[in-house]
């Protein structure tokens, strides 16, 4: 496989995007950062641009106003780029499904590489996620 | 014919552009590595640095609309720029007989330039979080520029006023390192806050700030142009304490004395790094203009005085 591949799968630069969550997922993603989990052993970062991202991590449950901004984040981040669905809003709106606010679930805008279920899922979860995107992006 | 090709591998492979960057990656690693065991955490391992710039040669360029030419060619201008400083500074460390006249200078400029090829390619971005950050490293360069230079006079005159980097050094193996004496030692406290500022480190890295300003100057840079500033970004954490210790620590310059120095000032940056917050740039502003300009003028006038 393409070396510059492998190595996307050893320095994946995340940019975390937030559509509406409750901030639940959003505190599990710094869980991940700190001493007991941290996943910079892997070479995962947070980056503060999204042209710098790896990885769109997308929490909570999509609402009308933050939809058209997940597209133009989508397109804005160069590839390839990979998207993550974490927690259960981002994959099926949980209970806010059908509300008046709310738009499409994630898959239907923008296409979708993991999903990591859990309200909000463990730092163990969320690992075990990477891992399995992991796999994905080197074609296992 | 002979002379231009040794010219070129000094350039291109050693003491150059090839060893400096990845001295200057393993540099960044050592950063990444103390800051996490500071914090309690593992690290990433230690080919981290050099798996990002690999990553980042296969991702996608993005160039914004109407920035063009200038954007794309900046990075460039600053690692070109880098690597001629780290070349001159490494030929003055393995044979310090050899440097022209006034290299000191020709250094000195070309370690401003990868600042400014920041600035211009922020601008150039059109992104108006870029231009936030393109003016603070502009007021940055401004603030800490005097007071560098300030202490680079101190150890000119200590030198009895040569101005060849290799003379300086042969200068300091003969009559011993400038900052064994008070104004070598004013001088070099002052220097290396300025370096600190000029490596862009906290609690400087006012122009990057990721969490205010979303990387600032670096927000629009994407692929294969991020990977040459993050490049730029190693060839100056190698250089600058290079710089140091060839002004300061000259007296015993072969090699395993220079890695050891060279050690104990990249540890000496990144505690200030870890255990300072970001300041704000009127802060910054201050605190070179005042202080810092203070004790190197200070330093001036006490080797004038002959101490």
């Amino acid at each position: 496989m393409d070396f510059r591949l492998k190595a996307l799968t050893k320095s994946i630069w995340v940019f975390h995007v937030s559509a509406g969550s409750c901030n639940n997922c959003d505190i599990e993603i710094l869980d991940c950062l700190t001493p007991r989990f941290d996943v910079e052993r892997f070479g995962i970062q947070l980056v503060g641009s999204v042209r710098h991202a790896d990885a769109l991590l997308v929490t909570g449950a999509m609402n009308r106003k933050s939809i058209p901004r997940l597209k133009q984040i989508y397109e804005q981040a160069p590839k390839p780029c990979v998207v993550v669905a974490c927690g259960i809003c981002a994959i099926s709106q949980n209970m806010f499904r059908g509300s008046y606010s709310m738009g499409d679930p994630l898959d239907k805008i923008i296409p979708v590489d993991v999903y990591i279920p859990g309200c909000p899922p463990k730092p163990e979860a969320i690992i075990s996620g990477i891992v399995k995107l992991v796999a994905k992006i080197r074609g296992k | 014919m002979m002379y231009i090709f040794k010219a070129l591998v000094a350039y291109l492979v050693f003491p150059g552009f090839l060893f400096a960057a990845c001295a200057g990656l393993l540099a960044g690693w050592v950063d990444r590595k103390l800051t996490a065991r500071l914090q309690w955490r593992a690290g990433p391992p230690w080919h981290q640095n050099f798996t990002d710039i690999v990553k980042l040669l296969g991702k996608e360029t993005i160039v914004p609309q109407q920035a063009g030419l200038t954007f794309l060619a900046a990075p460039y201008a600053g690692l070109a720029a880098s690597a001629l400083s780290a070349a001159i500074l490494g030929r003055a460390l393995v044979a310090p007989l050899e440097s022209f006249a006034g290299d000191l200078i020709v250094a000195l400029y070309f370690l401003v330039v990868p600042a400014i090829a920041v600035i211009i390619g922020a601008s150039a971005s059109r992104n108006p979080l870029a231009s936030v950050g393109a003016s603070r490293e502009m007021k940055l360069v401004m603030a800490y520029e005097l007071p560098f230079i300030l202490t680079i006079i101190t150890v000119i005159i200590k030198c009895k006023g040569v101005l060849a980097v290799g003379q300086i050094v042969n200068h300091q193996i003969n009559f011993g390192s400038t900052i064994a004496s008070w104004s070598g030692a004013l001088a070099f406290a002052a220097a290396l806050l300025c370096m600190q500022a000029k490596l862009g480190l906290a609690p400087f890295d006012i122009a990057e700030a990721e969490q205010e300003i979303m990387a600032g100057t670096m927000i629009e840079y994407s692929g294969l142009p991020l990977a040459v500033f993050k490049l730029t970004k190693a060839l100056l954490l190698y250089t600058m304490p290079l710089l140091l210790i060839v002004l300061f620590m000259g007296r015993d310059v072969s090699a395993l004395w220079v890695v050891l120095k060279y050690l104990v000032l990249l540890v000496a940056i990144l505690l200030i790094k870890n255990t300072n917050p970001r300041l704000r740039i009127d802060q910054a502003l201050r605190f070179f203009w005042g202080p810092v300009t203070v004790i190197a003028a200070l330093s001036v006038i006490l080797a004038l005085g002959g101490w």
